[in-house]
């Protein structure tokens, strides 16, 4: 089980690398475009150890990966009609989308209020605020899941708790809603960060100003303060979504075979019934979705974002 | 109900206890009611520290008053005041006749320009000038109109669909302008708003600025600490410094009547002679002092003072070569060592120090007698421009 658990993590990174990094070159993108002329070849050398990692751990093997999709067991596109054709592909396809989105809005209500105060409290509370959000992250993925399997068990004290209240016992894991629980806790610091640097740029006397032209505070909110925190709020959802999309510990771990999602069919295909092809065709699949997805988020960020030239660096 | 209600907020009556419990007379309140923007023992304290101590200062209708003094002095505490961003500790403040103390900003109906111009990097220009419009909920074609018209009035009719990161600081300084003004709110407020930009500019929006107050006919406040920009702009000016006003008037009785050493030197340029009050003694209206073994006249006196000192203004000392001799006892006369000479181009500076160090600075027309770095000369001036002052020591001390 370990050991099986061991081969999917290592699936499930290598598709969170794939997700991430383009999310990860996104912003600069558009600033690097004015600098471009200005490029110094000497400087790019430093590039040369990142290149050759990238090119090794993740080029050569998505390319291989993509190799085996069209030609295991045999060269056609058989793996990806399978995947077209069969229902619970798709279900699974659509209910990691679905999932990721969850995870995304219940990460963005929680750490948008959190951002805004770090914004405004002391430095040392600030220091704080940041601790408590970076917790998850240096908790054992595993340790941590467990530990959510313990609260949410149906005789957990979670459940204890709403008995004894008389809400009566609810089924909390293996459901989508412990899922994107656990996942949400993970994942908050992903969200929290960009939104808090966004917001910490955002120059409070424009509030004021807001206030002295006759808004009241929710309206200065929502026409000054709100649309400002845009880019935090669209880095953040991007890189949650994604990450979420190659979430294989937890799903497996809270939910039941009902609430699996895609590394996990991956992981099926590949260690189970050892179809390489079809576990390669999903991964495929996973990519060009995410990175539509991306491609589109991507023009409406640009389209509907800050005042040309004052894009955030 | 709804009458008497709006009544009772919109004028001070007798007997009105705001705050600190303070009963107002009768002429209080019809000057309350008369002012513009009225401040009636006015205090801010952060923590125990009173950043502004109890200031009066009654702004009429339609006045240009700049709010003037060093930084850190508290003009732009008193203009958050003004504005709703800060709340008032103790005191009474009146807005046309109404008291705003406790009012949000949003519901005072001013206009605030800031120093860092404060627009929305968000929204174009016209997008900017027409958000305190919709917020008023004004019909789109009217706001069209004003939104057009207050463009033409700072000269950025052209710049309506840029974005502020597209425009100089002085085109954001003038939308910031617009944006403040096209509303028509009886007061606009200003802090510092030429501060960041470069002299020329300033002078030009200086003019501008004014030309805009007398098209509005507004209540304007501007705070500066920079006493050429508060001479060249204001109908009057309130001198500030730690937290209290030193004194309001017009840039000439400033600059020719100060009632403190602070306000005499922190406008303008000036020479100042200290004596202690014992050496004086007063004859015919005019005070003698004596400064080494001569003797300064000058108008007026002061009583339980226990120093004084002699403002005088450097367009009028004169310079006369070693020897000269007063003609009549109208003029003062004291030895002085020239340390520097500059030449202005409208006529000479000098700067000269007396034989007990003291420095001044004389200005002289072209056709003056001319001296040089190390030349004695003799110090002369007209009885009538001294101006005589407590002297307070080190605390008036001030950049000129
Ligand atoms: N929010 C605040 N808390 C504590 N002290 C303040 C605050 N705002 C201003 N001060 C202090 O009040 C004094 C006056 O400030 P300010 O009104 O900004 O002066 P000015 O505009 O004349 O330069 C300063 O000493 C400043 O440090
Ligand atoms: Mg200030």
């Amino acid at each position: 089980m370990v050991g099986l658990g061991d081969r999917g993590l290592t699936m499930s990174s290598a598709t969170r690398a794939i997700a991430t990094d383009p999310a990860l070159a996104t912003p600069p993108a558009s600033a690097g475009r004015a600098r471009r002329s200005r490029v110094k070849w000497g400087p790019l050398l430093l590039l040369l150890p990142a290149i050759a990692v990238v090119t090794m751990f993740f080029l050569v093997p998505l390319v291989d990966v993509f190799i085996r999709s069209v030609t295991d067991p045999e060269p056609g596109l058989q793996n990806y009609e399978w995947l077209l054709t069969n229902p619970v592909n798709l279900e699974v396809l659509a209910r990691t989308f679905l999932t990721s989105l969850i995870v995304t809005v219940v990460c963005l209500l929680v750490a948008y209020p959190y951002a805004y105060l770090m914004t405004i409290v002391g430095e040392r509370a600030r220091g704080w605020l940041t601790l408590f959000v970076m917790l998850p992250l240096w908790t054992s993925i595993l340790v941590r899941t467990l530990a959510w399997m313990v609260l949410l068990a149906d005789t957990g004290p979670i459940n204890d708790f709403l008995e004894a209240i008389g809400v009566g016992r609810q089924p909390l894991i293996r459901t989508t809603f412990g899922v994107a629980l656990g996942m949400a806790q993970v994942l908050l610091p992903f969200m929290v960060l960009p939104i808090y640097s966004a917001l910490a740029k955002i120059d409070r006397r424009l509030l004021a100003a807001s206030s002295s032209l006759g808004a009241n505070g929710l309206t200065s909110f929502f026409k000054v303060y709100l649309p400002l925190s845009r880019p935090g709020i669209f880095a953040g959802s991007i890189t949650v979504f994604i990450l979420g999309l190659g979430f294989y510990i937890i799903p497996s771990l809270l939910g039941s075979p009902k609430e699996a999602m895609v590394s996990s069919l991956i992981y099926q295909q590949v260690s189970v019934f050892l179809l390489w092809g079809q576990g390669a065709a999903l991964g495929i699949a996973l990519l060009v979705v995410t990175i539509i997805i991306l491609v589109v988020f991507n023009r409406f960020v640009r389209g509907a974002s800050l005042a040309p030239g004052v894009e955030p660096e | 109900m709804t009458e008497t209600g709006a009544q009772s907020v919109g004028a001070a009556e007798p007997g009105d206890r705001v705050s600190g419990d303070v009963s107002l007379d009768t002429r209080t309140i019809q000057q309350i009611n008369e002012a513009g923007i009225s401040l009636k023992g006015v205090t801010k304290r952060y923590g125990d520290k009173a950043v502004v101590d109890d200031i009066d200062l009654v702004i009429e209708p339609g006045e240009f008053m700049t709010l003037l003094g060093p930084s850190g002095s508290g003009k732009t505490t008193t203009l958050n005041m003004i504005a709703g961003f800060a709340d008032v500790t103790e005191g009474l403040l009146h807005i046309h006749g109404k008291p705003v103390a406790k009012l949000p900003a949003h519901k005072r109906d001013i206009g605030m320009v800031f120093q860092n111009y404060a627009l929305f990097p968000h929204m174009t220009v016209e997008e900017n000038v027409a958000y305190p419009l919709q917020r008023r909920k004004m019909p789109k074609a009217e706001q069209r109109k004003r939104i057009a018209e207050s463009l033409q009035m700072v000269r950025l009719a052209e710049y309506g669909g840029r974005y502020p990161a597209e425009l100089s600081g002085g085109q954001q300084q003038r939308a910031a302008l617009a944006r403040a003004l096209v509303y028509n709110p009886r007061v606009l407020l200003m802090d510092e708003p030429l501060g960041a930009l470069d002299k020329k500019l300033r002078e030009w929006l200086q003019m501008e600025i004014k030309r805009i107050h007398q098209e509005v006919g507004s209540t304007f406040v501007y705070v500066t600490h920079d006493q050429e920009e508060a001479l060249s702009l204001s109908d009057r000016i309130a001198v500030f410094n730690n937290g209290k006003i030193e004194q309001v008037g017009t840039g000439v009785e400033l600059y020719e009547h100060p009632d403190t050493l602070f306000v005499g030197r922190f406008l303008g340029e000036s020479s100042v002679l200290r004596a202690p009050s014992s050496t004086a003694t007063v004859r015919d209206g005019n005070t003698t002092l004596a400064v080494g073994d001569h003797h300064v006249t000058v108008p007026g006196e002061r009583r339980g003072v226990e120093s004084l000192a002699v403002l005088v203004r450097p367009e009028n000392l004169s310079l006369e070569l070693p020897g000269y001799v007063p003609a009549s006892s109208t003029e003062n006369a004291l030895p002085v060592t020239v340390k520097t000479a500059t030449y202005l181009g409208v006529g000479w500076r000098y700067d000269v120090v007396l034989f007990d160090g003291t420095s001044g600075i004389v200005r002289t027309p072209n056709d003056a007698t001319r001296f040089g770095p190390g030349d004695q000369a003799i110090v002369t001036w007209d009885v009538r421009h001294g101006v005589l002052l407590e002297d307070l020591g080190e605390g008036d001390e001030s950049t000129t």
